[in-house]
């Protein structure tokens, strides 16, 4: 990243935390949580701080600039000391759904290849069209079929906690990432506890990973004493019959009890809620901390609505002045308020400083000299 | 826990006033050490402390419906006694044994309380609740286990149908029988009665124990497996399952079955292996040893051989580690590399 890119970045993102501190969600006992950032010029990740109060978070987002401000879901006694002196006092529930491991059709189609060598853009799927290179890192661009199929993944999930587990919707937020997924946070008294291994354990119920055929009526002996799924059924076999149908299950039961076992344990892929289980049953985990910007992108990760609709426009918080980039990318796409963008191919663009700052941290543009003055230093 | 009535002070002694409960009847420690009237009861308490040892769950009258006043003596008489001369004798391992005897004990009883129509049902869900915080809900199905109370315990089992997506779960409650309510606490009601043996105060050196109190060493020394020659030529859940053994903790039958097949393939003999599972908190030396014998196909049988490591994944009993890179059986670790 050149230093025109930086000072770009570098003041939007003061400007952001300066001018729109409403946005910000100051984390609840904030005294008892460990954040951590990374900053402009300095790779890798800054940990193991602590913060008193909100005007030390405030402080700490203007000073530094921060791409990404990350917060404990856990509460510590020692938030700053090192891991196993933290003393773990509990922990938000959370669940993580990114359309990047949805398997999506579309993704190629919306992805670009940036190159490592010669930071030259290229349609994703190949090398570098400029230099050949086979280093290039694959940037993902708005895509609203993404973005919904993430949405529904963590609808799914909200009825199997609400349904299931009995979870109340009221102790249920669920946030937009700022990217291309979706963080939902549980904050319940009996869950709160938790260990790692419980956590995965519900990980494993919501993505149905470890399904027995015992359990879901072909028992290993007896095999005329089936008990198979029913349509309509609460709980896993209500949405296993509605999901793989009852047909289907017959048949693979037909084929006796291993077949039936493969059976489910393909079915999880279909049915399940397709959370990343890593990020549940990792009880020490910093998490992008809301109404923060994501560095991916410049979008802020803010609580999402009903539908996904409107979410590139709704996390689209930073001013809108127009700013001068030199543009590359052979895809049109949409971030916030401007539908159309692109393609463009290493050309002189104006655009809207958010748009500026999207791009410049998807890697498809960079900043014309002297662009980067504009706003807050 | 408050309010406990005569029955279920019989039925459950390691509940916290089993020594208000004898020293209502005006009776105290020292009387048993040293009267001679009161020797029944230490007896009783041997047998108690016996027939953990041997793996045995006690039996008595009251299994068989004796309520009367004397049954119930009886019963937490010997179990205090009991407990008094295990700790007198500092006895770890029977310890950990009779503990463990003594709460399956507890589970015949709370598992017949729970399965009943009655007002009885009130009490083991009490229990449950006082001295684990588990919150039994019972429905026309069975009982309802909270969520969180279930995984916190599910976890430690290596048995798939525990996992919680193979249970019936709805609204924030796991469907269970009463057999399954019971088996759920079962390790915490062993450790609770462990801990509090290993709490109560050293008894004084009284006459009519000493006798019993050498009897107790012997029969714990006895029971501690030998290690020794175990060493660390095994694959990681082969050492696993040992250390399983050691800690006195249970190894599910899977765990024993790999264990036995993979020693038995290195050549080990029925008599070298058996001792490894007194380690075992319901260790029977018979059963251990016809078991043994069945799976090394002695007297013409089909001779087992060990799980290929999938099948040990599958059971939760692979512990792999980089030293594992190439091999699919237990049976290749460490050989691979003469090859
Ligand atoms: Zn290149
Ligand atoms: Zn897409």
């Amino acid at each position: 990243m050149s230093g025109d890119d930086e000072a770009l970045l570098r003041g939007a993102i003061k400007e952001y935390y300066i001018e729109s501190r409403e946005h910000v969600v100051v984390p609840d006992q904030i005294a008892s949580r460990e954040f951590g950032y990374q900053k402009l010029g300095y790779d890798g990740m800054i940990r193991h701080q602590s913060l008193p109060d909100e005007g030390a978070l405030r402080v700490l987002l203007s000073r530094e600039a921060p791409t990404d401000v990350y917060c404990s879901n856990a509460r510590y006694l020692f938030p700053s000391m090192p891991m196993k002196e933290k003393e773990w006092q509990g922990a938000d529930l959370i669940f993580d759904i990114d359309a990047k491991d949805l398997d999506m059709p579309c993704r190629e189609g919306h992805s670009v290849a940036v190159c490592s060598e010669c930071s030259r853009v290229s349609p994703a799927g190949g090398p570098c069209a400029a230099c050949s290179s086979s280093k290039v890192s694959l940037r993902s661009l708005p895509c609203q079929k993404c973005i919904k199929a993430a949405h529904d993944e963590t609808e799914k999930l909200k009825s199997i906690l609400c349904g299931d587990l009995g979870v109340d919707p009221a102790s249920i937020t669920v946030y937009f990432s700022g990217n291309e997924g979706y963080h939902t946070h549980v904050r319940a008294a009996d869950l709160d506890g938790l260990g790692s291994r419980e956590r995965r354990e519900l990980a494993d119920y919501v993505m149905f990973r470890g399904a027995v055929a015992e359990a879901y009526g072909v028992p290993r002996q007896g095999a005329k004493r089936r008990d198979l799924p029913a349509r309509g059924e609460r709980g896993w076999r209500g949405r296993l019959a509605a999901g793989l149908g009852a047909e289907a299950l017959k048949k693979a039961a037909a084929g006796g009890r291993d077949r039936y076992q493969g059976a489910l344990e393909a079915a999880s892929a279909a049915v399940g809620a397709r959370i990343d289980p890593q990020v549940t049953g990792d009880i020490h985990r910093i998490f992008r901390m809301p109404g923060s910007l994501n560095g991916k992108s410049g979008l802020s990760k803010v609580r999402a609505g009903p539908s996904p609709a409107g979410i590139y426009a709704e996390s689209c918080l930073l001013a809108d002045r127009p700013v001068e980039v030199l543009a590359e990318c052979p895809h049109r796409f949409s971030v916030g308020r401007r539908r159309s963008l692109g393609p463009y191919s290493r050309e002189r663009a104006t655009v809207p400083l958010y748009a500026a700052v999207y791009m410049v941290c998807k890697g498809v543009a960079t900043a014309a000299a002297g662009a980067g003055g504009q706003g807050v230093n | 826990m408050e309010g406990i009535g005569r029955l279920e002070c019989a039925r459950y002694p390691f509940l916290a006033n089993a020594g208000e409960y004898i020293a209502d009847k005006g009776f105290t420690i020292e009387a048993f050490g040293t009267d001679p009237d009161l020797v029944p009861f230490i007896e009783l308490a041997m047998r108690r402390i016996e027939a953990a040892a041997s793996g045995l769950v006690y039996s008595s009258g009251l299994d068989a419906g004796d309520a009367s006043e004397q049954s119930v003596d009886r019963e937490v008489f010997s179990f205090v006694v009991a407990t008094v001369l295990l700790r007198a004798a500092g006895a770890r391992s029977l310890v950990r044994r009779f503990a463990l005897s003594e709460s399956r004990r507890a589970e015949r009883f709370l598992e017949r309380s729970l399965a009943r129509e009655s007002r009885e049902r009130d009490m083991p869900a009490r229990l449950l609740e006082g001295l684990f915080s588990v919150r039994v809900r019972r429905a026309d199905y069975g009982y309802g286990v909270p969520v969180a109370s279930y995984v916190r315990r599910s976890v430690n089992f290596h048995e798939r149908e525990w996992k919680l997506v193979n249970r019936d779960v709805h609204a924030g409650l796991v469907r269970l029988t009463a057999h399954q309510v019971v088996r759920l606490v079962r390790q915490e009601l062993a450790d609770h009665i462990a801990e509090r043996i290993r709490q109560s105060p050293t008894p004084p050196t009284l006459p009519n124990f000493e006798p019993h109190v050498a009897r107790i060493r012997g029969l714990s020394e006895s029971l501690e497996p030998k290690y020794a020659e175990v060493t660390g030529e095994h694959p990681p859940c082969v050492k696993h399952a040992m250390a399983v053994l050691e800690r006195g903790e249970n190894l599910p039958h899977s765990g024993r079955f790999m264990l036995a097949t993979f020693l038995l393939g290195r050549g080990w003999d029925v008599g070298r292996i058996a001792p490894l599972f007194k380690g075992a908190p319901d260790y029977n030396e018979k059963t251990t040893l016809y078991q043994l014998n069945n799976i090394s196909g002695a007297g013409g049988g089909t001779r087992y051989s060990c799980p290929l490591c999938d099948k040990l994944e599958s059971q939760g009993l692979c512990h792999r580690t980089a030293e594992c890179e190439g091999i699919i059986s237990p049976m290749q670790f460490g050989r691979r590399r003469e090859a």
